[in-house]
């Protein structure tokens, strides 16, 4: 069992993290945050294994990862 | 559940004030991760530049200062040698180190002086507006070329990191990349080396550090790290060049 959590104080919707995750599991989400970003959400949480690329790319430090 | 990776301590609440996808965010990300690593984040300073982390100081619980445009190896000098103890950062943009400031760059890499130069190398003056810098890259579109640079007019590609490694004196010099998580576990290495070399011999270190500016190049942040793969890294290889 692993998933990320992405806080979307943080977040910018960059999409950095899309390309790097092994099962493409990230994506712009359909929510936005207060300073106006649509931030990313992650699917399909059960292929998540937790190898953390992710968060490595993350600029922003919003991305915290659970295994 | 338990967590395997989170936001580091060293880090404030505050989010940064840098664009969606700016490598400059990675590159502080990876400053206070360092920091809680080796146990300093009480004790390290960091210098902020005029340039787009002139806010720095409110992105990391540790303390922080300013200099002018292009000073902060003379304020530092200054600063690190009545401090010989306090571990220093000197946190600058390509413009910042290469531009307005490279004489203090040069003459305090030569002296070396006992602080570590991380430089954050996007090829434009970001906070200004993307105007080109002595890092722009032969025929790099920016507001001040717009048909393209032209070395002629403008000059060539200064690489500060290579001049730098030609002197006696520094003892780390590299030069690190922040477009894949391969290179970015690199460059936390490289950062971590030279706040190492820094407390436990003393001595002058430089880490440069290949970022990105999507704004100012115009383009959208997913497009970046192959760009600077295909393109950057071509004309700035990454690696170490001394120590
Ligand atoms: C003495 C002086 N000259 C010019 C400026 C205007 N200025 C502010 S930031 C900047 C460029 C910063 O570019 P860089 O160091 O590459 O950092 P970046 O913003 O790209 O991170 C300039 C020219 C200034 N503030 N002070």
């Amino acid at each position: 069992m692993a998933k990320v959590v992405i806080d979307p104080v943080y977040c910018k919707g960059c999409g950095l993290c899309f390309a790097v995750c092994p099962k493409g599991l990230l994506k712009t989400g359909d929510k936005v945050n207060a300073k106006g970003y649509a931030y990313a959400m992650q699917e399909n949480e059960e292929q998540c294994t937790a190898c953390k690329l992710c968060a490595i790319m993350c600029p922003d430090a919003a991305i915290t990862v659970y295994k | 559940m338990e967590s395997v990776y989170q936001r580091s301590k060293a880090l404030s609440a505050a989010s940064t004030s840098f664009c969606p996808g700016c490598m400059h965010s990675t590159a502080v990300k990876l400053i206070c991760e360092v920091s809680e690593e080796l146990g300093i984040q009480d004790d390290l300073v960091i210098m902020a530049p005029i340039g787009c982390a002139v806010y720095l100081g409110v992105f990391v619980q540790f303390d922080s200062f300013g200099a002018p445009h292009g000073r902060p190896a003379a304020t530092g000098t200054g600063f690190k040698r009545s401090n010989p103890d306090v571990p220093l950062i000197l946190y600058q943009g390509d413009g910042d180190c290469a531009s307005i400031g490279i004489a203090e760059t040069l003459h305090a890499a030569n002296r070396g002086e006992g602080f570590t130069v991380i430089m954050i190398n996007n090829q434009v003056y970001g906070m200004t507006g993307g105007q080109a810098a002595p890092t722009t890259l032969p025929g790099q579109k920016t507001t001040t070329s717009q048909y393209g640079k032209i070395t002629e007019d403008m000059g060539d590609v200064i690489k500060l990191a290579e001049i730098i490694a030609s002197f006696n004196a520094p003892k780390y010099v590299t030069r690190q990349s922040l477009h894949t998580p391969k290179n970015i576990l690199a460059a936390k290495k490289a950062i971590k080396k030279a706040l190492e070399i820094q407390i436990n011999e003393g001595g002058y270190s430089y880490v440069e550090l290949m970022s990105s500016c999507p704004t100012n190049w115009k383009m959208d942040p997913k497009d970046t790290p192959k760009y600077m793969e295909e393109v950057v890294l071509k004309e700035f290889p990454v690696g170490d060049l001394k120590g």
